[in-house]
C-alpha cells in the first residue's frame, strides 16, 4: 500500500468519527520506481490531505515533505518539489507493519502489502 | 461471437508502435494487434478464491468494446470492489497502460486470500494496483465519495439462501441472496457515493437478478445505464451493464413510466439475445 490510498483510507469502526488519518506502524517499507507524471501529481493534490501525507511519509522514513501545505505556484513550476511529491505517494510501499486508528487505537495489520481492514462482528 | 469482445480495438498506430517499424505509401503494413488483456496462464489461484469464468471474460469483454471510449475518458482513479482472482482489474490496467497515462488503481475484496492472490496475478503481469481488503469499499467513503472516474464490479449474483451471504472464503465471491440481489443491492449506493462526476461503472449481472430493475433503481439516483455486453452460456444468462450520470434522466423520468423503461429494456434483451444465437 502506498500513501496515496493511505490518504484515502478510514477507520470505520461503529461509533468512530475521527478514523482519519490512520497512523502508519512501518515495520518493512520498499521502494519501486514509477514514470513521472507531474499532470497526475497535480491533479492528486487537489485531493491530498496534506498534514496526513507528511506525517504518513515521515513514519516510512521520509522527511523531505515541508510541514505546510504548498500553494499553488509551486505546484505549477516546482519539479523537484513535485518530484518529492511523486516519490513520497506512489514510489514508497509499506510492505509489512499496521494502520492504526487514531481514535481507538484498534490496529489493522498490514502483509504483503495488503491492508487488512475488516472489522470484528462487534465493531460493525 | 468471438470478435464481439473486440468492437473496440483499434488498429495500432504504427508510427508510434515500440518496433519501430513505420509505414511508408511503398510497404503498408497493416495489421490490427487486439490490446492486452490479463493472460489466464499467469492468474494466480488458489481453492479459496473464484477463478477467471465465464463471467469475468464478459466483464472484461465489456472493457474491450469500451476501450475507445475508456481511453478518451481519461480517468484519474479505477477501482475494482471485489477483486476475486484479479483477472479484471490486471485487464483494465493493461488495456489503458499505455494509452492513459497516470492512474491510479485500487482493488478491494472481503476475502484476505483473494486480496493477496490479486496481488500475484498484478505483479505476474508486471503491473500494479493498490489492494485492499475490506467490506465493499467502506474504509473509502470518507476521503474518497465523488472523486472515482470507473468502477468495475462482478458481484456475487448468484441467487442463495440468504444466510450463505457473507460466509467466508469463496462462497462470498457467489453467494447472492434472494434473486443474488443482497449484495449487489448494498454496492450500488457506495458506487452512487464514489463515483466522480463524469464517473462511469460496469456491473456483471444475470438475467434472474432483473437487471431492469437495478438500471431503474440507479435511474432514480440519476444514471443512465446501457448494455455492453449479452451472453447466455449454458448455466447462466450474463448482462453486463454500464451506467454514467445524466442530467436528463431525472426529468425524463416524470415523461417515461417504470414499467415502459423495464418493457424497453426487455426488448432491447432480447434482440441481443437473438442475435447470439442467430
Amino acid at each position: 500500500m502506498r500513501l496515496i490510498t493511505h490518504n484515502m483510507l478510514s477507520c470505520n469502526i461503529k461509533g468512530v468519527t475521527n478514523g482519519f488519518p490512520l497512523r502508519i506502524e512501518a515495520g518493512n517499507v520498499i521502494e519501486k520506481e514509477v514514470d513521472f507524471n507531474p499532470d497526475f501529481i497535480r491533479h492528486m493534490f487537489a485531493k491530498i490531505e496534506w498534514k496526513a501525507l507528511v506525517e504518513g511519509a515521515r513514519s516510512m522514513g521520509y522527511a523531505e515533505l515541508p510541514e505546510d501545505s504548498p500553494d499553488a505556484a509551486v505546484l505549477k513550476s516546482d519539479e523537484p518539489f513535485l518530484k518529492k511529491l511523486h516519490h513520497a505517494l506512489l514510489e514508497l510501499h509499506l510492505e509489512e507493519g499496521a494502520l492504526v486508528c487514531p481514535e481507538t487505537g484498534r490496529k489493522f495489520p498490514v502483509n504483503k502489502g495488503i491492508p487488512n481492514m475488516l472489522l470484528h462482528e462487534d465493531e460493525v | 461471437m468471438a470478435d464481439q469482445g473486440l468492437e473496440g480495438s483499434n488498429p495500432v498506430d504504427l508510427s508510434k508502435h515500440p518496433s519501430g517499424i513505420v509505414p511508408t505509401p511503398h510497404s503498408p503494413v497493416i495489421y490490427k494487434m487486439p490490446p492486452r488483456i490479463a493472460a489466464i496462464r499467469l492468474v494466480s489461484s488458489h481453492r479459496e478464491v473464484y477463478e477467471p469464468c465465464d463471467d469475468s471474460f464478459a466483464l472484461v469483454d465489456a472493457l474491450l468494446a469500451d476501450r475507445t471510449n475508456l481511453i478518451e475518458h481519461n480517468p484519474k482513479i479505477c477501482m475494482e470492489i471485489g477483486c476475486g482472482s484479479g483477472y479484471v482489474i490486471t485487464s483494465l490496467i493493461l488495456l489503458l497502460k499505455n494509452e492513459v497515462p497516470g492512474v491510479h488503481y485500487l482493488a478491494t475484496d472481503t476475502n484476505p486470500i483473494a486480496t493477496r492472490v490479486t496481488k500475484e496475478t498484478l505483479q505476474a503481469h508486471g503491473v500494479d494496483a493498490d489492494v485492499i481488503c475490506a467490506d465493499i469499499a467502506s474504509v473509502l467513503e470518507k476521503r474518497l465519495s465523488g472523486s472515482v472516474d470507473v468502477i468495475v464490479v462482478n458481484p456475487p449474483y448468484v441467487p442463495t439462501p440468504e444466510y450463505e451471504v457473507g460466509m467466508e472464503g469463496i462462497a462470498s465471491a457467489w453467494a447472492g441472496g434472494e434473486n443474488g440481489r443482497t449484495v449487489i443491492d448494498k454496492i450500488l449506493p457506495v458506487v452512487d457515493l464514489l463515483l466522480s462526476e463524469k464517473g462511469w461503472f460496469y456491473l456483471v449481472t444475470l438475467t434472474s437478478n432483473f437487471p431492469a430493475e437495478i438500471c431503474l433503481m440507479m435511474r432514480k439516483k440519476g444514471y443512465a445505464s446501457r448494455i455492453v455486453v449479452q451472453r447466455s452460456t449454458e448455466e447462466e444468462n450474463l448482462v453486463i451493464l454500464k451506467f454514467w450520470r445524466d442530467k436528463d434522466e431525472e426529468s425524463e423520468e416524470k415523461e417515461t413510466s417504470s414499467s415502459s423503461f423495464v418493457s424497453q429494456f426487455s426488448k432491447s434483451l432480447s434482440s441481443l439475445m437473438e442475435k447470439q444465437w442467430r
